[in-house]
């Protein structure tokens, strides 16, 4: 079988913060409707290269290529990005959070109360955000960032702090929008959560990709 | 693209709703004019024409001081759980976002000066021998160039590790004409002379600076 075509490109990228340089030449290709597990310890340069494919870190060298584009700017809609805080008003409760950030991608309402169900919350709910547990939160925040619809998906840390029966609806969540096509990137550091659903697991250490695996078995260097 | 008027009408009103709820910056900046007032009060004792004389003065450091307070709250609700960045990874226009954080500042302090103001004339036995209408206009114009920078120089700030000492001293060098422009003024209609030529200065200022950080904010949004 062909392997899809690659919806990611990252050419030797490079992130320094100061003299500390958190992505040391990384250069892979990112195929289209696959879920990937990135791995790595802490300070390997997982959020960093989530962060710069969001373009919300800028690199110091080398190339991002996403959907064909290199200025985030273009494809900005077709990305959905969910970072380790909540990206939400605490004192706004889901659904308003939610209408808000539907005006910045110029949609319609109608959307919010659907993947607010989604994520298997409640779009009734009054209570502000920040009355939330933990576990809610993190699906308020995965359904910020499936609002959009986006082809891409980028999640950092979707299951901290999140019980293991609501860690497994989400991946089965992240298994089914996977299969519509849509490709997702997950930092965790709960890998397991992710057996047999990730389809490649990229493996990160000193920041550089050291391997990709399509079982949970580290390759030789990534320890 | 979304309508950038239609994000700037959104993020004013979610703005103003998170305001509405936690009152941080209102409560903040009345009890600190409030402090001010009084502290004033039994610092001086001046006679009517005195009070002329000085309480341009008096008032607009009070109101710049208490905004300073207001824009340092401006950002921190957008760094509380990191929300700014869901904006950036948005097509949403970052100017958008400026003129909603700018006018909902200048809501901010014009409600302050509106609670105020009356205090500071019955305190100092205040009455104008201009037109006082024209306090108005000079109250718009200052108030919007105090928050127009202050909102630029927090956002520029807010990535400080000091930031809430980073504020005024980034602002209040920079803000030097348009409080010269403001004292006078209040004192020109106060002692019923003429206050066009500051008022004049005002609007230029206002002009000079809205456009300055309308073309610069990008950059300063998208700054690690």
């Amino acid at each position: 079988m062909t392997e899809p075509a690659p919806v990611i490109t990252v050419s030797n990228l490079v992130k320094q913060f100061g003299r500390f340089a958190a992505l040391r030449g990384v250069t892979a290709e990112f195929s289209g409707g696959k879920l990937y597990a990135i791995l790595g310890d802490n300070g390997a340069g997982k959020t960093t290269l989530l962060r710069t494919l969001a373009g919300l870190n800028h690199p110091t060298g080398g190339q991002v290529s996403i959907l064909g584009a290199t200025r985030f700017h273009d494809i900005c809609r077709e990305v959905g990005y969910m970072a380790h805080p909540s990206l939400l008003y605490d004192e706004m409760s889901g659904m308003e959070n939610l209408q808000y950030f539907a005006r910045l991608y110029g949609m319609v309402d109608a959307r919010c109360a659907d993947v607010i169900r989604a994520v298997g919350l409640d779009p009734e709910l009054a209570r502000p955000v920040g009355q939330y547990s933990q576990g809610m939160r993190q699906r308020m925040s995965l359904a910020r960032a499936l609002l959009n619809d986006p082809k891409i998906l980028l999640l950092d840390e979707p299951f901290s702090n999140v019980d293991v029966h609501s860690g497994t609806d989400m991946v089965h969540l992240l298994a089914r929008t996977r299969d519509q096509g849509k490709t997702i990137f997950v930092v965790t550091h709960q890998a397991s959560l992710l057996e047999g659903a990730a389809d490649e697991f990229v493996w990160m250490r000193a920041g550089l990709i050291v391997g990709r695996t399509h079982g949970l078995k580290p390759p030789e260097g990534a320890n | 693209m979304p309508a950038p008027t239609g994000i700037t009408r959104a993020t004013l009103l979610k703005d103003l709703r998170l305001e509405w709820r936690s009152k941080d910056a209102i409560n903040s900046m009345l009890f600190f004019s409030l402090l001010v007032v009084v502290v004033f009060s039994f610092s001086f004792d001046p006679s009517a024409e005195e009070s002329r004389q000085i309480a341009g003065g008096l008032v607009w450091v009070a109101f710049l001081f208490a905004a300073v307070v207001a824009l340092n709250q401006t950002w921190a609700r957008e760094l509380r759980n990191q929300v700014l960045d869901a904006y950036r990874v948005s097509p949403a226009p970052a100017n958008s976002l400026f003129l909603a954080k700018a006018i909902g500042n200048f809501i901010f302090v014009t409600v302050l000066e509106a609670l105020m103001t009356p205090l500071f004339i019955a305190f100092y036995r205040l009455r104008a021998l201009g037109p006082a209408w024209q306090l108005l206009i000079v109250a718009a114009l200052g108030t919007w160039a105090l928050v127009v920078n202050g909102t630029f120089f927090a956002a520029m700030s807010i990535r400080t590790r000091s930031r809430e000492i980073m504020l005024p001293l980034l602002l209040f060098p920079i803000s030097i004409p348009a409080i010269l422009g403001m004292v006078q003024a209040t004192t020109a209609v106060l002692n019923g002379e003429g206050s066009r030529v500051w008022i004049a200065l005002l609007l230029s200022y206002d002009l000079v600076f809205t456009t300055a950080c309308l073309l610069l904010f990008e950059t300063v949004l998208n700054a690690e």
